[in-house]
């Protein structure tokens, strides 16, 4: 498993900015993105366009994004906005090993 | 609520639609995408952020009540702008009153009796349909059930109202916004057409469709494969009948179709009058601004208002007022002129003004009886209006009941104007509404008034309920040495005693006789020793009758306290069916057929045993044989069941060795499944375990010292509680393959038990290829409930599947001792004949009712395994001597 080399803790405020400045770093990376959503308790229109331009990035680099820790609400919000399966979700707590189920949930990968 | 050109219309550009451009396309998309993050967005939101929303945007809407009705007029040239404030303000407020405090978010319901919670999940994206004419108060109450149901909109107005329904959209979306909603959560398409409604209709990420809408808006919107709402044209009927309120009648009837100039489809379209009020009620009408047309205007009007080649109403008149639309076919009337009163003679084409008129202009028929009212009523309601509404003034309830049951309407609106009373929440209890849902009349999937519960998908949590047991058993049981006597605490006129040649022989009836009250009147009804037929029950009931026994009282084996049983039932309960009572049934709670609880005579049933292995004296079982259809019938209730059961070893103490041990055996047989029963309760496990022990310990020394009063005391003991755990656990497989080739084979049921009895304790221990369903159990307990017996019996073993073997050994053992053949070989039977027999054997034991609480479905294939088992015999573990039951 390849090392992360970009790891972004996400805050409710000031999400959408710190996305975005996710996509840029993403579009400088090597192989992975790893995103922390532990923070965030809920996403609205905005958060999902700029969840949507990381997604866009990462497909156009083949680089993998991992979201980590999303709670059961926002990433239901992904899988009905069918922005899920364009994403690794881990888990946020234990180090267990992350799997490559697109769209579905993983264990926490080894940082 | 649509009209008849625009249904045409939209039918047949929704079944061709036209090509839509690449932009239009592009536009419809970007409609589509915004709803959809919005939806998806919404599904976080709470109750308390949707209330607060769902608030805000109904003030907006009320707020612009009139600066939308205004608008509505002017765009359409429909109905009236101050009833169409009324319309706007009802369709915010009342809809607000009746939503405010439903929870629409989360758990929205809860059931504790029931186990049963109920759960909201938002539907999504929704295409609404908004018709031409109310299309302001529409768009605000479906605006209020979105929010209210974290739904997104697209709105459909009508292509020749799209402007004011996009205000109205623009300013409930503005408000929600403004409080919190999502971006996006509602959209209205500008300059509509009708394919852009057949491309959004069809369009995947579009959820469900919401047509308020004529007859072509709903086809459509049913035939785009999507979960549909749609509602549809009504004709409403409306009977007058002779003992309702005059007055107050023709005014509602005056407020209801004048109401926005009669648009709203559940207004009055025929009234039909009985004939005694006729003329008063036309009175009254001209009194009040009416004008009741004379046959020439009649005529005038239907040419005028109806179109000849369609029969649909002209949409020129659509929505006017009573006085423009004669000023526009040259009728001359009073200025003022509320409404046009046409007299018609039928229902139908040849009556052009029959059918629905959303326009001030009324049919009203004369008829002759209630009768009659009523059959012209339903001519309307077949007339284009099936499952909408219906309206009826009397106050006679008869009537009134007569009318709710013939007519097919959604709504049956009772002295009370139909077009508000329909929207619900102003002249009644129904819940408010702008769309009618019209029932599989009106091609609608609901009749209910469409609200906040008809945008959820509602999910029901049913959590696992402690199903009801029961153990049910005679009220009085006697037993030991001479229980007999107690036979002298029951008063009796006349008592009839059942029971055999043989056991008359032997003595046993004089002493039951013995103990019968001397001023008794005692009779005794010899019957065959073998299972009863039919033809020995009825002759025994007639002896009953003869008798007029208050008392009856069953001495001998199974077959005679069977007989008895069912002689008592049709004593008691003349009328009842055997055959129909002997209906298979899964649940006892809830089967089909149900016993008769007639009790003409009030009769007491005494059962007396004289074998210690059926427990028939306890059960609520009994077997008929019929033999003319050459079968047997089993009934099954605890109706059945003896009142009294007396339990006396002296009975017993001279049954043959072999018989000991059948009926020994099937008596272990009872308590074993009993015991690993689906049915199994702590009740009766504790009879099945105390019968369990009581044999292997009891059995064997009966069977060897037939004179031992200890042992043929227990074991009669054992036989009763063991009836009574499985009279409540039912029995198992092993009863369903020994009923099986017992029969085929002529062998007695004991013994027919004992060759299956160690495979079937194998089988049942083993991992089931097939779980038996069972709200009684959790998982499978059947190993450990034999390791339990096998703990009891003492046989040691330090696992479950240890003592599982062991309990198979002891049991092996047991049978040896009894001297019971071990294998059906041994009986003489040959291995083709058996091999022959073997299908037929698997299909009659899957057919046999004992194996329904068996704790694992047995299969086909695994029934003529075990027939094959019992074939060979032995070949199951056999552990040395440690595994002896401890019998002493």
């Amino acid at each position: 498993m390849a090392m992360i080399n970009v790891w972004l803790n996400m805050e409710e405020k000031g999400i959408v900015h710190a996305l975005r400045e996710a996509a840029e770093k993403l579009a400088g990376a090597e192989d992975e993105l790893i995103v922390d959503f532990a923070a965030v308790r809920r996403i609205d229109q905005n958060v999902l366009r700029a969840i949507e331009g990381l997604a866009g990035i990462a497909d156009q680099k083949s680089l993998k994004v991992m979201l980590r820790g999303v709670n059961v609400d926002v990433y239901k919000v992904l899988k009905l906005v069918k922005l899920a399966p364009r994403f690794t979700f881990v888990n946020s707590d234990g180090d267990g090993r992350a799997t490559n189920r697109e769209g579905s949930h993983a264990e926490s990968p080894t940082r | 609520m649509e009209t008849s050109d625009l249904v045409d219309q939209r039918a047949r550009a929704l079944s061709a639609p036209e090509t839509l451009s690449e932009e239009r396309i592009a536009y419809l998309e970007s409609l589509v995408s915004q709803a959809k993050v919005a939806a998806a967005v919404f599904t976080q939101f709470n109750q308390e952020d949707v209330d607060r929303i769902v608030k805000a945007i109904v003030l907006a809407g009320l707020e612009q009540a009139q600066h939308l009705a205004r608008l509505a007029v002017e765009e359409t040239k429909l109905g009236v702008m101050e009833d169409k404030v009324i319309k706007n303000m009802v369709a915010t407020e009342f809809a607000y009153d009746y939503v405010k405090d439903k929870r629409t978010v989360g758990i929205i319901r809860e059931y504790p009796e029931r186990n049963l919670v109920e759960v909201a999940e938002p539907i999504g994206v929704i295409f609404s349909v908004v018709p031409i004419t109310n299309p302001t108060s529409t768009v605000l109450f479906k605006c209020i059930m979105a929010i209210k149901t974290r739904n997104a909109v697209i709105f459909g107005p009508h292509p020749k109202a799209w402007r004011c329904g996009f205000e109205a959209v623009k300013i409930m979306y503005e408000a929600a916004v403004k409080h919190g909603a999502p971006e996006g959560v509602f959209t209205c398409l500008e300059s509509p057409t009708i394919p852009d409604n057949a491309y959004l209709m069809k369009h995947r990420d579009v959820s469900l469709i919401d047509a308020t809408g004529g007859r072509g808006a709903v086809k459509a919107a049913y035939s785009s494969g999507k979960p549909a709402l749609g509602v549809g044209p009504g004709n409403t009927p409306v009977y007058l009948e002779k003992t309702a309120d005059l007055n107050a009648s023709i005014v509602d009837i005056l407020i209801s179709k004048t109401f926005d100039n009669g648009t709203i489809c559940a207004s009055e379209q025929t009234l039909v009058i009985d004939d005694e009020i006729y003329d008063a009620a036309l009175k009254k009408f001209s009194g009040l601004g009416a004008h009741v047309c004379n046959e020439r205007e009649t005529k005038l009007l239907e040419r005028s208002v109806i179109d000849p080649q369609t029969g649909c109403m002209q949409p020129m008149a659509v929505g006017q007022k009573a006085s423009d639309i004669a000023s526009f076919i040259g009728l001359s009337v009073e200025p003022n002129t509320k409404l046009l009163v046409a007299p018609i003679q039928g229902v139908g084409r040849e009556h052009p003004l029959s059918v629905e008129k959303l326009f001030p202009v009324l049919a009203v028929y004369r008829a002759k009886s209630a009768e009659e009212a009523l059959k012209v009523c339903l001519d309307v309601n077949h007339a284009g209006g099936l499952g909408h509404t219906a309206v009826i003034f009397s106050r006679n309830d008869e009537i009134i009941r007569k009318f709710a049951e013939v007519i097919n309407a959604g709504r049956i609106i009772v002295n009370s104007p139909g077009a508000i009373g329909a929207l619900g929440a102003v002249y009644n209890d129904l819940v408010p509404t702008f769309s009618f849902g019209c029932g599989t009349g009106g091609g609608n999937s609901t009749t209910d008034n469409v609200n906040v519960y008809h945008y959820l998908n509602i999910k029901r949590v049913a959590r696992r309920t402690q199903a009801h047991m029961w153990f049910r058993v005679p009220n009085q049981i006697y037993f030991n040495m001479n229980a007999v006597e107690n036979l002298r605490q029951f008063p009796s006129q006349s008592t009839v005693i059942i029971s055999t040649p043989l056991l008359e022989h032997m003595g046993h009836v004089d002493i039951v006789r013995r103990y019968i009250s001397p001023q008794t009147h005692v009779h005794v009804l010899f019957i065959p020793d073998a299972e009863p037929e039919i033809s020995v029950v009825l002759s025994g009931v007639e002896a009953l009758n003869a008798y007029n026994a208050d008392q009856i009282v069953a001495l001998g084996g199974g077959s005679v306290i069977d007989a008895a049983k069912i002689m008592k039932l049709k004593y008691e309960s003349p009328q009842a069916d055997l055959e129909e009572l002997a209906a298979p049934f899964l649940d006892l709670r809830k089967r089909v057929v149900q016993y008769p609880t007639g009790k003409n005579h009030g009769a007491r049933l005494i059962a007396i045993s004289t074998t210690s292995g059926t427990g028939s004296e306890v059960t609520p079982f009994a077997v008929l044989t019929d033999k003319k259809q050459g079968r047997k019938v089993t009934l099954a209730d605890y109706s059945l069941n003896p009142d009294v059961a007396i339990v006396d070893p002296q009975f017993v103490m001279s049954m043959p060795k072999k018989l000991t041990a059948d009926t020994g055996i099937d008596c272990l047989t009872h308590a074993l499944e009993a015991g690993v029963s689906n049915y199994a309760s702590p009740y009766t496990d504790s009879n099945a375990m105390q019968a369990i022990r009581l044999v292997f310990k009891y059995l064997p020394v009966a069977f060897e010292d037939p004179r031992n009063e200890e042992a043929r005391t227990m074991m009669h003991n054992a036989a009763c509680i063991a009836a009574m755990a499985f009279s409540n656990a039912s029995v198992g497989v092993n009863h369903a393959l020994a009923h099986a080739f017992g029969a085929r084979f002529n062998l007695a049921h004991g013994r027919a038990n004992a060759l299956m009895l160690p495979h079937v304790i194998a089988y049942n221990a083993a991992v089931p290829a097939k779980f038996m369903p069972s709200p009684y159990q959790r998982g499978y307990l059947a190993h450990k409930k034999y390791a339990t017996m096998a703990d009891l019996l003492g046989l040691g073993g330090q696992t479950v599947e240890e003592k599982v073997k062991r309990l198979i050994a002891a049991t092996e053992q047991l049978l040896d001792r009894l001297e019971i053949p071990r294998s059906i070989a041994e009986l003489g039977i040959s291995r083709e004949e058996f091999e022959r027999a073997v299908p037929e054997l698997a299909k009659i034991a899957f057919d046999d009712p004992s194996w329904r609480s068996n704790p694992r479905m047995p299969l086909m294939s695994e029934l003529e395994e075990l027939l094959w088992k019992a074939y060979e015999g032995r070949g199951l573990a056999k552990p040395a001597g440690e595994a002896r039951a401890q019998t002493t």
